[in-house]
């Protein structure tokens, strides 16, 4: 079985889905107390994971494997790596804030909403735990049906067509590569991912199949120009419906770039790095420009993350360590950060039921703590040093840099023009007068809402001060794809070389010879 | 003197025909009074016939010299064809109760056209086909118009009759041109003939034999009568006509395309690709702007015949065994779907159709609401429901066979289907709730409904018998 001697991922899987079904036929209240349990469960089976997920030097890449064969075609297989653990500890992270979120501010079909949260919870673990190719199909696309009641049900006032556009965007996305998929497995042999992962495609039908994967996690990342559905889904989701989404649903994009198009079409990545790069660079300009001129917080907040995400497709495509790392860390932040300000507006918008931030100002006077919290994510955001996005993305702009100069040169206005309309976005809500009587009035956060928040921001802390302990579970895996794409990866147009010091002895000038031998990433990494 | 081994070959059919004529007399005497009793009867008779297709005694082979066979194939349709019929007779009463005496002539009509549809998907001869073809579409027209006084159920009557006999001379023309260039009506005859090449002749025989089957599936551009039809007959009817006939149309073209017309796979696959792909496109588009469900459904089943039709179009044994699956998987979903609509009436009982009287379903009647939406987005393919899993395997099939073009194609039109699946789904859950639809009346419709839902949402378990089956059905054809 594992290392734990039960199927841990499974039951990470039946805990949510048996809350679940409890919720569909409970009361309120009830319903409410059913998914806290179940997520505060998770979240210590999350923790149990983790704590037992071997890091240790040559440790097995999958780890807590399953495998039951018991759907014919495919079979239901599980296990993780670094970066799958990673992942499943954001999930399991977010869900029971986003309980708490929910917790006052819906009231009506409570128990189907937290239903609907419960079996969102049990397929995104699905997506991340799932070593079967159709198996992580099948939970890929079964998260469109909670999210879809999710924002239709629950959301705004225009939340009919945003439900729409988001179903209907993200499954045009996916079927193509079902039939990649399906394509695969037929010539593979296997649907079973670790071994499709070193299974060399011939590279002409690799370019077919690499659009394929990525016209579905494009959508879902979301690259620029398929991102419109997110501003839309976002603005009308209820909030706890936006933390899921800008915390997990889009970190399934990036997952998919990492564990399929990455390792399985090493030589058409390389041929497309051109399109991700210059897709991204649109992204990265583009939308922080949009975000700066919005009125509205959660679709300014919508476009950042359009933004950061490009950041992270950048980073993929670097095709180096840095790079990846970067990514990863940048979508662990993100998905910590952006959850966060999402918190943050939501509430406010309980208080005054508004989102236009001309209707806020100077709530710092009478909310001093939520004007600090919302200061650490709005600086996290930026990517201050300290927080969990410095981190994030100096590791995959120093990834990029190696890749292409001007990648790198055009993704880090990103930063500067996030900094921009964060700050602008933080001055015009928490600084300033007191210009409405009604925001000037609204109490301070509740313990409910510091018990959401705060463990965020620590986490933000942590990851920003230490990310080793991220990017430990991570680095095998992450050295094990880039050593896979070496043999396609593009050549950088910074040609490193480590310095030459002036008394050389004999043994450094061999250590200089190999390094300059084996290429910019090994030199990168010698410094 | 007699073909005993024959003879029980053919006995489900003997035991419906049989059955059939002792419950017409029975009706004949003891009036509609004993309808529900004759209907129950009727089940029976359709469950006993379905126990000898049981493979530990029923013997399979040749019968009559080839014009029947009995197969794998057969009995896989076959039982499909049987829980549909009965599903459709058990849910009559209560439908006919209101305003609307059952008359008992009703399940009886059923059981003959089973007897019919077991005909054609066990031809093993164009004439055998032909008339188990007849007796099916001949106890159709009148089911079609079953409700006599209803202006709507008497012109779906007259206009199935209409076009399906048009179609049927069309399909009997083409077989006319094949046996004139062949010299043979067997299907083992024609393929013979047909491996040669093919002449000017028995291209056109083909094609107007295949013409004449796609009316019968109502596959587009031969699928005008559907919505028409659907719409006008009775509810029960047009859930029977959904699921039961097309299992046996689609089962009869399976075998007629690979059995009689195997050695011109390269003609007909074209036909199949076109045919299949302008029905998913217009069952997907057409169905948009419709307000009444059942019109919906019927443009839905349109659109399903087309996703089978990919299964076919592959040419391959793993085809028909996605093919057959589908079928399977397709009848649990659309009599779901139906036993669905049988629940939407107002709160005096009478049926309504309007996709408006939906709105709000979910704060009304959740269960109902429940397995409506399950329905809908397994139709709509979304996994992990099963429809996912039937649409899943036709695109294999056709992947397989090389044809992923088509397969990216249809799959990307699914996407456009899956809008008008939503807009249910959306009246159902998004809307504020209009008034509301009568509580359930019949324990037993909601145990079906129940079931049928659970068996779409758990049915991957299912899943290697699913595949076994199947893929024993494609085996058994030549």
């Amino acid at each position: 079985m594992n290392e734990l001697g039960f199927p841990i991922l499974s039951l990470m899987m039946a805990v949510p889905m048996a809350g679940a079904l409890l919720c569909l036929f409970a009361s309120a209240p009830q319903a409410r107390q059913v998914a806290l349990v179940a997520t505060l469960a998770d979240l210590v089976l999350g923790l149990l994971l983790w704590l037992n997920f071997d890091q240790s030097a040559g440790h097995a890449q999958w780890q807590f494997q399953e495998y039951a064969p018991i759907f014919g075609r495919f079979a239901w297989a599980m296990g993780i790596d670094g970066i799958a653990l990673t992942l499943i500890a954001l999930t399991v992270f977010l869900m029971p804030i986003c309980i708490l979120a929910s917790w006052d501010s819906i009231e009506k079909r409570v128990g189907e909403y937290m239903a609907a949260f419960l079996f969102m919870e049990t397929l995104m673990i699905g997506v991340f735990a799932a070593q079967d190719l159709f198996l992580f199909y099948i939970f890929f696309e079964a998260g469109l049906i909670p999210m879809y009641l999710i924002i239709g049900i629950w959301g705004g006032v225009n939340r009919i067509y945003a439900s729409y556009k988001f179903f209907l965007y993200t499954l045009l996305g996916s079927v193509l590569m079902l039939i990649a998929m399906l394509w695969m497995a037929r010539e593979a042999g296997s649907t079973d991912i670790p071994t499709l992962m070193a299974y060399s495609f011939d590279p002409k039908v690799q370019t077919w199949l690499w659009l394929a994967f990525f016209a579905s996690f494009a959508v879902k990342m979301p690259m620029w120009p398929v991102h419109t559905w997110l501003p839309d889904a976002h603005v009308q989701a209820p909030t706890a419906g936006s933390v899921i989404l800008a915390g997990v649903l889009l970190k399934m994009g990036g997952y998919g770039f990492i564990r399929f198009s990455l390792p399985m079409f090493p030589e058409a990545s390389a041929q497309f790095a051109w399109l991700v790069f210059g897709l991204s660079m649109v992204a990265v300009v583009y939308t922080s420009l949009v975000a700066l001129v919005q009125s509205d917080m959660k679709k300014l907040i919508a476009y950042s993350s359009v933004a950061h995400m490009a950041i992270v497709t950048v980073g993929l495509f670097a095709f180096n360590q840095a790079g990846i790392e970067g990514a990863m860390m940048v979508m662990l932040g993100h998905g910590l950060v952006s959850g966060a300000l999402f918190l943050c507006v939501g509430v406010i918008y309980d208080r005054l039921h508004t989102r236009e931030i001309d209707r806020y100002g100077g709530l710092s006077i009478n909310m001093p703590k939520y004007a600090l919290l919302f200061m650490l994510f709005t600086m996290a955001s930026v990517g201050l040093p300290g927080t969990s996005n410095f981190v994030g993305e100096f590791l995959a702009l120093m990834g990029v840099y190696q890749a292409s100069s001007w990648v790198a040169l055009v993704a880090t206005t990103g930063i500067i023009l996030g900094a921009a309309y964060m700050l602008y976005l933080y001055r015009r809500i928490c600084f300033g007068d007191q210009k409405n009587a009604d925001a000037a009035a609204m109490p301070d956060l509740s313990p409910r809402e510091l018990v959401m928040l705060v463990p965020i921001g620590l986490s933000v802390l942590w990851m920003g001060v230490y990310p080793e302990s991220f990017l430990a579970p991570m680095r095998a895996d992450v050295q094990a794809i880039v050593a896979r794409m070496a043999p396609a990866a593009p050549e950088g147009d910074a040609k490193l070389t480590a310095g030459k010091p002036h008394a050389a002895p004999a043994e450094h000038e061999n250590h200089e010879a190999t390094n300059e031998h084996g290429g910019p990433e090994t030199a990168a990494e010698a410094h | 003197m007699f073909d005993t081994a024959s003879l029980m070959m053919t006995l489900p059919e003997l035991v419906l025909t049989a059955g059939g004529l002792i419950l017409m007399m029975v009706a004949a005497y003891a009036g509609d009074g004993a309808a529900r009793l004759v209907g129950w009867l009727s089940v029976a008779t359709l469950a006993l016939a379905g126990w000898t297709l049981c493979p530990a005694w029923a013997t399979s082979g040749e019968a009559f010299d080839g014009l029947y066979r009995a197969d794998a194939f057969g009995a896989f349709a076959k039982v499909l064809i049987y829980v549909a019929a009965a599903v459709s007779i058990i849910v009559a009463p209560r439908f006919f109760e209101t305003g609307r005496a059952i008359r008992a002539e009703y399940p009886i009509l059923i059981l003959f056209a089973s007897a019919g549809m077991g005909l054609m998907v066990s031809a093993g001869d164009m004439l055998t086909l032909y008339v188990g073809l007849e007796l099916n579409s001949l106890a159709a027209y009148v089911l079609a118009s079953f409700m006599r006084q209803d202006g709507r159920s008497a012109e779906a009557g007259l206009k199935y009759f209409v076009l399906g006999a048009l179609a049927s001379g069309i399909l009997l023309y083409g077989v006319s041109l094949l046996y004139g260039f062949t010299g043979s009506t067997s299907y083992a005859g024609i393929s013979t003939a047909l491996s040669d090449g093919l002449s000017h002749g028995e291209l056109f025989g083909l094609v107007f034999v295949l013409t004449g089957l796609a009316f019968k599936i109502s596959a587009v551009p031969f699928h005008m009568w559907t919505p028409d039809v659907y719409e006008g007959a009775p509810t029960p009817v047009t859930a029977f006509f959904a699921s039961a006939p097309k299992v046996a149309a689609m089962g009869l073209t399976v075998r007629v395309a690979m059995e009689a017309m195997g050695g011109a796979v390269h003609e007909w696959q074209q036909i199949v690709i076109f045919v299949a792909l302008a029905s998913i496109l217009f069952g997907a588009v057409a169905a948009i702007g419709q307000t009444n469900i059942k019109r919906l459904l019927a443009y839905s089943s349109i659109n399903n015949v087309g996703f089978a039709l990919i299964g076919l179009a592959a040419g391959t044994r793993e085809g028909v065994a996605a093919v057959m699956s589908y079928l399977a998987i397709y009848v649990v979903m659309t009599l779901g779907s139906f036993l669905c609509v049988l629940q939407m009436r107002d709160k005096d009982g009478n049926p309504v159709e309007d996709i408006a009287s939906l709105a709000g379903l979910s704060q009304t009647r959740k269960g109902l609401a429940a397995a409506f939406a399950i329905f809908m987005f397994s139709l709509a393919g979304i996994p992990p429901l099963m429809g996912f899993w039937a649409k899943f395997l036709v695109f294999d099939a056709a992947v397989a066979a090389g044809m992923t073009g088509l397969a990216a194609f249809g799959i990307a039109m699914s996407v456009v289907g899956a809008f008008y699946y939503l807009k249910i789904i959306k009246t159902i859950y998004f809307d504020e709730p209009a008034a509301g639809y009568a509580p359930a009346a019949s324990r037993l419709e909601s145990a079906l409904i129940a079931v049928s839902a659970a068996v779409i949402v758990i049915g991957y378990f299912f899943n290697p018998l699913l595949d076994s089956v199947s893929a024993a059905a494609a085996a058994a054809l030549h």
